[in-house]
């Protein structure tokens, strides 16, 4: 790999390395730049994915080395309240903290948002105290990257044509994954109730491609790094294309303080933590921000200076605000024979009627239901049973046999709209582990959200009826508190006065600073963010890498 | 504790040599602690050490795990070792944990000393004066905790010293090839006519 000196200036530094960062690497690298990734977390075992531990209990208890998601019991602690008068409690939320960041590890749903989604605004109208807000760019002009991350990443899947599912110019390049029974009794309700089942895409492979190999069904996979490196992550795709081009340095357990500006207002580089934690200046005539939602926009909190008083890039105030953590609903049963849903990815299958807004039912919300029984052998003991099994003793066990393999669960990925009081900022008191004042997170869902949350509810009990299942179980809706799926906060627009970057994800207060990942989505679809984030840095860096040929950082494409 | 030494000798060195040496030493160095005494103990012919508890508290949590997956027709936690399991897990990823099950312990005898007059142990019980015990308990912190590490234990993989002979897996009839063709289930293998 090639290797630069923090006194070089490189052309970028880009700050993260998963799903928008690992593309851009690739990219810029690609182009002929050379670039410098930042990855606060660890290697992982990129490049010998095969040792990628099958092992629940070792995944569940993971040492600092082989961790994959950051920690927010131990060294990256953050608080949450549901609003601003409130006292904090210690937050859960957690992300992908590793080379390839959460690619390594997620359900790997690639669905695309639908042309409308890109300007629901006006489709629906806006919504009073709401930032719902039609987005700077068109499905069209997003169109042929979403088909670019589709093959340069690897996602499975089967192109359809329904109104519910995005228009694509090209199939995918794999074929979906095998229907699980979940998906099967998906079509038995679906056929009774008059709904539309349709495979879900995956960044997950089911045959060979691109030199990697297909899912082999092992069941241990969200959550888990992948053997057979058929998970499409950032880790086995883009990055090591980066690599190879000879002008992309990784330089991992690099933990990012400040993004650093001269007295003229211009970005000059990154100031991080390596390993050893030792404070190092990398030079770089331009950053590019992908540390996910959350991450970019505390970081640019934590680089306020003189000339930047509340934080870099935030003279609209918003850097933080219109954060969407992602909501969702889910309902259980039993079915009379096995399903062995352990087996293979978590979920294949999606209903997906429900996904636009209907006026109707009296609430802004749509949302997609995807059938899975996913339990590995741990959790399924610990949590997996029925709420009327006894939880110890013989009635336990007897629940564990009869039990086994016959759940049939839906969980539902709803909408959640954007308001200016949810948001990132940096808590008061807590410090990070390095010092660093610790990421708070101030979220409510809308009234509309929950009650769509609810609708979603009721869907899954209805189909779960209809496929026959028997002792369900639905617990309440509940409100999100973080984790995957964060958007928002540092949102796309034309009016630097109400959005963070421009539409090519240029800082509208900072020339040479782009922010590329999760935060730039101004509405957050149908929850399942990654597919729109990988299409938006596939377009973000063409056009940087335009503005960068032309000499021109400074003044736009 | 049922447990010949030789055999828990030969699965404590199994799963060391299963694992990467240097990660071993770096992450778990109580396997390792484990392994030796269960290897030396097996050469002195003695019964067997654990690395945590004293035979005595091991005695107490093994009867506590056997009643919260009892033996029947097939294997319950003390087939699958779980006491194993739980000592090695509190002198490793569990380390912080250890001064619950002391005091727990102690809270346990206390208990059955007070209801059971003349009984010293819980392991003494009958099993209906077990039940009648940990239902009195069972939702104190310590309880919870030997529960969580009992069902992990039962539905871990073999390496970490429970779930022996896989008997917690072939109890939910998990196949653990990671390696699976469809169909899958019941429902995958039927047309959708006959669903």
């Amino acid at each position: 790999m090639r290797q630069f000196r923090p006194q070089d200036e490189v052309d970028f530094v880009i700050i993260g390395s998963g799903a928008a960062g690992g593309i851009m690497a690739k990219q810029l690298s690609t182009a002929g730049f050379s670039v410098v990734v930042l990855e606060q977390g660890g290697w992982g075992k990129y490049g010998r994915e095969q040792e990628y531990t099958k092992d629940e209990l070792l995944n569940r208890n993971p040492s600092w080395e082989d961790r994959l998601m950051s920690d927010p019991g131990g060294r990256q602690p953050n608080t949450f309240r549901r609003s601003e008068g409130e006292d904090t409690v210690p937050g859960s939320h957690s992300y992908g903290c590793v080379v390839g960041g959460g690619t390594v590890t997620y359900g790997g749903s690639s669905w695309r948002h639908l042309p409308w989604e890109f300007n629901e605004a006006s489709v629906v109208g806006t919504i009073e105290g709401t930032g719902l807000a039609d987005w700077p760019i068109t499905y069209e002009e997003l169109e042929p990257y979403y088909t670019q991350a589709e093959w340069e990443m690897g996602i499975s899947g089967l192109r359809v044509d329904s109104p519910f599912v995005a228009p694509m110019s090209r199939e995918y390049p794999v074929p979906p994954v095998p229907m699980k029974s979940s998906g099967a009794l998906f079509e038995v309700a679906a056929a009774k109730l008059g709904l539309t089942v349709v495979p879900g895409p995956l960044a997950i492979i089911t045959q060979p491609y691109m030199g990697r190999s297909g899912c082999v069904n092992c069941g241990m996979c969200s959550g888990f790094g992948c053997h057979v490196r058929a998970r499409s992550s950032s880790a086995v795709t883009v990055l090591p294309l980066a690599v190879e081009t000879g002008n992309c340095e990784i330089r991992a357990r690099s933990y990012v303080r400040e993004i650093s500006v001269d007295n003229s207002g211009r970005v000059t580089g990154a100031v991080y933590f390596n390993a050893d934690r030792q404070e190092v200046f990398q030079r770089a005539r331009a950053v590019v921000l992908s540390a996910n939602a959350s991450e970019s926009a505390r970081l640019l909190l934590l680089s306020a200076s003189n000339g930047f008083p509340d934080g870099l890039a935030n003279s609209s105030g918003l850097v933080g605000r219109y954060l969407m953590l992602g909501n969702g609903a889910s309902a259980s049963g039993l079915m009379e024979h096995p399903l062995n849903d352990y087996k293979g990815v978590v979920s294949g299958t999606g209903i997906l009627d429900f996904v636009p807004s209907d006026p109707d039912r009296g609430f802004y919300g749509g949302g997609r239901l995807t059938s899975r029984g996913y339990a590995t052998p741990i959790s399924y003991g610990l949590n997996g049973l029925s709420p009327d099994a006894p939880r110890w003793g013989a009635g336990y066990k007897q629940a564990l046999r009869e039990q086994a393999g016959h759940r049939f669960t839906i969980n539902c990925f709803t909408t959640q709209l954007p308001l200016e009081t949810n948001r990132v900022d940096l808590d008061p008191e807590l410090r990070d582990d390095w010092g660093l004042p610790a990421m708070r997170i101030t979220s409510a869902s809308h009234p509309d959200d929950i009650a769509n949350m609810e609708f979603f509810r009721q869907r899954s009990i209805e189909i779960l009826e209809a496929a026959g299942a028997t002792n369900i179980w639905a617990s309440p809706v509940r409100d999100s508190r973080g984790s995957a799926h964060n958007r928002g906060t540092c949102r796309m627009g034309n009016d630097p006065a109400t959005s963070v970057v421009d539409r090519y994800h240029r800082a509208h207060d900072v020339p040479n600073l782009f922010i590329v990942d999760g935060s730039n989505l101004v509405t957050g679809g149908r929850n399942h963010p990654t597919m729109t984030i990988q299409a938006l840095a596939f377009r973000a860096a063409d056009h940087l890498i335009d503005a960068a040929r032309t000499g021109d950082l400074a003044s736009g494409t | 504790m049922g447990t010949p030494g030789k055999s828990r000798r030969s699965f404590l060195i199994d799963s060391v040599s299963g694992l990467g040496g240097v990660w071993v030493l770096a992450n778990y160095p109580g396997i390792l602690a484990a392994a030796e005494y269960a290897s030396e103990a097996a050469e002195s012919d003695i019964a067997p050490e654990f690395a945590f508890f004293t035979p005595e508290q091991a005695l107490q949590v093994e009867a506590m795990a056997a009643q919260i997956i009892p033996t029947d027709d097939t294997p319950g936690a003390r087939e699958a070792r779980v006491i194993v399991f739980i000592d090695r897990a509190l002198v490793t990823f569990d380390r912080d944990r250890q001064e619950d099950y002391t005091q727990g312990l102690a809270q346990l005898e206390s208990q059955v000393n007070q209801h059971f007059p003349g009984s010293r142990e819980f392991s003494d019980l009958t099993f209906d004066q077990q039940i009648h015990i940990l239902t009195e308990i069972e939702d104190t912190p310590f309880f919870n905790l030997v529960r969580t590490h009992t069902i992990t234990g039962f539905f871990a993989s073999p390496l970490h010293g429970g779930n022996h002979d896989k008997v917690g897996w072939r109890l939910v009839s998990y196949d653990d090839s990671l390696d699976h063709e469809p169909p899958f289930g019941y429902y995958d293998a039927l047309p959708l006519n006959r669903r």
